[in-house]
């Protein structure tokens, strides 16, 4: 598996896409930090950046790179390698090298900044632990969803639908119950709803790191409760790995399966 | 003619005389190797109108009063400690100033309301110069008038509120000036109750516990230039009238329940100039009526302005709305209240005729913000995507949020 | 034997592509794997490799049952039918990590030379024509020393030389006694390479036997001609 994994990163790193999405990383730190000059304010822009663009590109990219790398996956398998490995090493190079664009892309443009002396630093790490997260799970499903369906264009149309279903719809779902129901107690609701999402799990624990989470007021002092706490923080991160090796497992599942 | 020139005499002479017995007035020095090394004792052995010089040391008293008009002094600071057994200083005379004194160590109660330095029923006191630490509470006025608190610095280390008292606090008393004072870390920095025609001005107050500023039932009473900054909740004015608030600065009173600014039925005021910086909410608003907001900055705020319950007949002119995260939130109906010819920075419209205001109706609601009224819960899906979607098409074409609240002469350009 | 086929059922949704097919395919001998268009040769190459999994039946490769395992693929050497590669990867990279990948030893330099791709051997994959990735290809798959070869369609895209030395390249296989299994269009060039023709029809063997055999059954002269009116054989194999 490492020797796939090894190959499809190198394949990956050396791919123009990889290069976009690193320089747009690194155009948009670079950006932040000297347009804005405030940590904490970059680091929330970037909040709003990661849950949004990372689960898209992370589905996009996995559904592309799955379909484009289909008959090489055919020349390896009939190698003698065993047929998980040979998708695992491939999830791992995409999920790996597209975390590597991110990391290093936001990376540097804080470290030059000098985020290591600055006390965001916790925050920041979060924010990349969180984009590293939702990139393994986005380009686990879009795996999943890819050899699931032979044709092209409708295993791009479910990711597509999966990422509009758990970015938006998931949201809008939410809503309504909440103002459905309205007159019972909802903290209970709120808070399993959010963090059955990944996106908005995502999103609430960047959140309640920042000054912003006053904004939330009642609600977000039961939230910072819950996830603030060391118990709290593991279950949440507990959730995002849940998320990320279901995929994974989905993924090994059908590989057995599957014929070519 | 001579006698003439006698009756002159005479008449020099009483004058002289008189003048005498004024200026007779002593002078007390207190210092701990003198004579008088005891305030308490001085201040009994001292006739009206007398001044006593304290001199630089440490005076283990409490429970000083001050019960005929004095000059206090004190030099270089002498450190009055009144080791935490009572009141420190209690003025019930009238004409008492008190001037330089570094007063600390006020006993902490739990029925009596014990103060650095109290002042009963007296007229135009001058406290100025003061230094008071380790308090209960710091300057008590009751039912006291035409006085001035003066350039004084309050210093509490307050930690819950039901043991800490206030740094200011005015209690039936009329026509005080307070100004140039420091407060921090007490209970409430300043605390007016029926207390009429009080000016407050160029005052910081920050981190106190509870309020920099509080009002209650307190009528016709100025406050401007002052600020207030990173108190537990901002500053409440409540169940008054005719205050005026300008040029004030309400900044970093950031948390789940604070705010710049809380009005709870006030009415006919003025609030003018002031700067809202950095506060969870930058004035919340209940049941306030014919109010006039107008210059005031909004920057940076969760909510610049939060409307609760009905509001009639305010004014919102020439504000500047920066950066907030929601402008306005409104849980009721509109009321005639206006808005207009305000600068909001997240106005997107045009002016074709260059006349400096937008040509399309600015709506300072967000749908979300009015969703979050309805249902509080719903904050947390405070920044997700979906909640810009749907407010972007709110703002497109509004069907919830109400038709009317709109300001229809936005500024294009930051007021200056 | 190296290779043993029983009753071998493949279905992809309802269509039934292979309807128990049984086969033998003997050492040393270069096998032909022919039939129309969806008769399923390719499923049964695939079901052999281990990338189709049968519904029912048992593949025996190299007297070893290869359900469940993957090991086994290393006595094979395939050559895909598309072949698409990386597209970031250099020639001599891509060599290098299908030896890396195989674990074993290989000499491709002898059969770069062969088919002259020298000058490639730094170009990226995704600059070469459908030709020379199909030398490339070929050398991928000849490079390995393997008892059995299976290849699929190889002569696509071949120029008439590059055509030449894979023909010889196969026989040069042959006599070092490997197994070779071919499936093509290309009749002329079966019937040069093929010893036993494996016609699949509907999903069964049809007709399995030398080109002699296969002559004389359906009374042509012409091997193209035969396979064309294979079908009319009143009788199976």
């Amino acid at each position: 598996m490492l020797k796939i994994l090894k190959y499809s990163f190198y394949d990956l790193i050396r791919s123009r896409w990889s290069y976009v999405y690193f320089l747009f990383y690194l155009a948009l730190g670079f950006v932040l930090l000297f347009l804005n000059n405030d940590v904490s304010k970059a680091v929330i822009t970037l909040m709003n950046v990661i849950i949004v663009l990372i689960p898209l590109i992370g589905t996009i990219f996995g559904v592309m790179y799955y379909y484009n790398s289909r008959e090489f996956t055919e020349l390896l398998l009939a190698q003698p390698i065993n047929r998980r490995s040979i998708f695992m090493g491939q999830y791992f190079g995409v999920a790996g090298s597209l975390t590597m664009s991110l990391v290093l892309g936001l990376g540097i443009p804080f470290v030059l900044y000098g985020l290591l002396r600055s006390n965001a630093i916790f925050d920041f790490s979060l924010l990349l632990v969180t984009g590293a997260f939702l990139t393994f799970i986005f380009v686990g499903l879009s795996f999943v969803i890819a050899i699931s369906n032979e044709n092209k264009i409708k295993g791009f149309g479910y990711a597509v639908l999966l990422w509009l279903f758990l970015a938006v719809v998931y949201d809008g779902l939410f809503l309504m119950s909440l103002i459905v129901f309205e007159e019972y107690p909802l903290d209970t609701f709120s808070l399993v709803a959010t963090a059955l999402n990944p996106i908005d799990l995502s999103r609430i624990l960047i959140l309640l790191k920042l000054d912003i989470s006053a904004l939330l007021g009642y609600t977000g002092a039961i939230f910072k409760k819950f996830f603030g706490t060391d118990l709290g923080f593991l279950v949440s991160m507990a959730i995002l790995l849940l998320w990320t090796v279901l995929p994974i497992l989905g993924l090994g599942h059908k590989a057995k399966r599957k014929d070519f | 003619m001579k006698i003439k020139k006698e009756h002159i005499k005479f008449i020099l002479g009483c004058i002289l005389l008189m003048g005498f017995q004024i200026g007779m007035a002593n002078t007390w020095t207190v210092c701990a190797t003198c004579e008088n090394n005891s305030i308490k004792e001085t201040i009994a052995r001292a006739t009206d109108h007398d001044t006593i010089r304290i001199e630089k040391g440490t005076y283990k008293e409490f429970e000083i009063l001050v019960d005929k008009p004095l000059v206090i002094k004190g030099i270089g600071y002498p450190i009055v400690d009144g080791e935490k057994k009572g009141e420190i200083f209690k003025i019930t005379s009238d004409n008492v100033t008190l001037d330089g004194l570094f007063v600390i160590n006020v006993g902490v109660s739990y029925t009596k309301d014990n103060a650095a330095i109290r002042v009963v029923q007296s007229k135009n006191f001058l406290i100025q110069n003061m230094v008071l630490e380790q308090l209960f509470f710091g300057i008590y006025l009751e039912k006291s008038s035409h006085g001035k608190v003066y350039h004084n610095r309050i210093i509490g280390q307050a930690v819950d509120e039901y043991n800490s008292g206030n740094g200011i606090q005015l209690w039936y008393s009329t026509d005080v000036e307070v100004s140039k004072n420091h407060v921090q870390g007490t209970r409430d920095g300043i605390y007016l109750e029926f207390s009429d025609r009080i000016t407050i001005t160029d005052n910081t107050s920050v981190d106190n516990l509870r309020y920099g500023l509080h009002f209650m039932f307190s009528n016709n009473d100025v406050y401007s230039n002052n600020t207030f900054e990173n108190n537990g909740a901002g500053v409440a004015v409540m169940f008054s009238k005719f205050i005026t608030m300008k040029d004030n600065t309400f900044q970093k009173n950031w948390g789940t329940a604070a705010y710049g600014m809380l009005l709870k039925e006030i009415n006919d005021a003025e609030i003018s100039g002031n700067t809202f910086e950095e506060n969870t909410i930058g004035i919340n608003i209940e049941g306030s009526n014919r109010i006039q907001y107008h210059n005031n900055d909004f920057i940076n705020n969760g909510w610049a302005i939060r409307v609760i319950g009905a509001c009639y007949t305010n004014s919102f002119t020439g504000n500047n709305f920066l950066y907030n995260s929601f402008d306005i939130s409104y849980n009721s109906k509109l009321n005639d209240n206006v808005f207009e010819g305000n600068f909001w920075s997240s106005y997107t419209g045009y002016d074709l005729d260059k006349d400096g205001v937008g040509d399309v109706p600015y709506r300072p609601v967000k749908l979300f913000s009015y969703i979050v009224n309805r249902t509080p819960e719903t904050i947390v899906l405070l920044r997700s995507l979906f909640m810009d979607i749907i407010d972007f098409s709110e703002r497109v074409s509004p069907v919830f949020t109400p038709d009317e609240l709109k300001d229809i002469r936005p500024l294009m350009k930051i007021r200056p | 034997m190296t290779i043993e086929i029983e009753d071998l059922h493949k279905k992809f949704g309802k269509n039934q592509v292979l309807k128990g097919v049984d086969l033998t395919i003997d050492e040393g001998h270069i096998y032909a794997i022919l039939g129309p268009n969806g008769s399923g040769k390719t499923t049964l190459i695939k079901s052999i490799l281990g990338m189709v999994i049968p519904n029912k039946g048992q593949i025996m490769v190299l007297e070893k049952p290869i359900k469940k395992d993957w090991k086994y693929r290393k006595q094979i050497n395939y050559l895909p039918q598309i072949a698409n590669f990386p597209p970031n990867i250099k020639v001599k990279e891509l060599i290098h990590m299908i030896k890396d990948l195989r674990n074993s030893v290989a000499d491709e330099t002898e059969l770069i030379t062969l088919f002259g791709l020298e000058p490639f051997l730094n170009k990226k994959l995704s600059t070469l024509s459908g030709g020379t990735k199909q030398k490339v290809n070929i050398v991928l798959t000849f490079m390995f020393d393997s008892p059995l070869i299976i290849l699929d369609e190889p002569t696509t895209g071949l120029d008439p030389k590059a055509l030449i030395r894979l023909k010889e390249l196969i026989q040069k296989e042959k006599t070092q006694g490997k197994t070779i299994l071919i499936t093509s269009h290309i009749m002329q060039f079966v019937e040069e390479v093929a010893d036993e023709i494996v016609y699949l029809l509907e999903g069964e063997i049809y007709f399995k036997g030398n080109i002699e055999k296969l002559l004389k059954q359906t009374e042509q002269t012409n091997f193209e001609h035969a396979i064309a009116t294979i079908t009319n054989i009143g009788s199976h194999a």
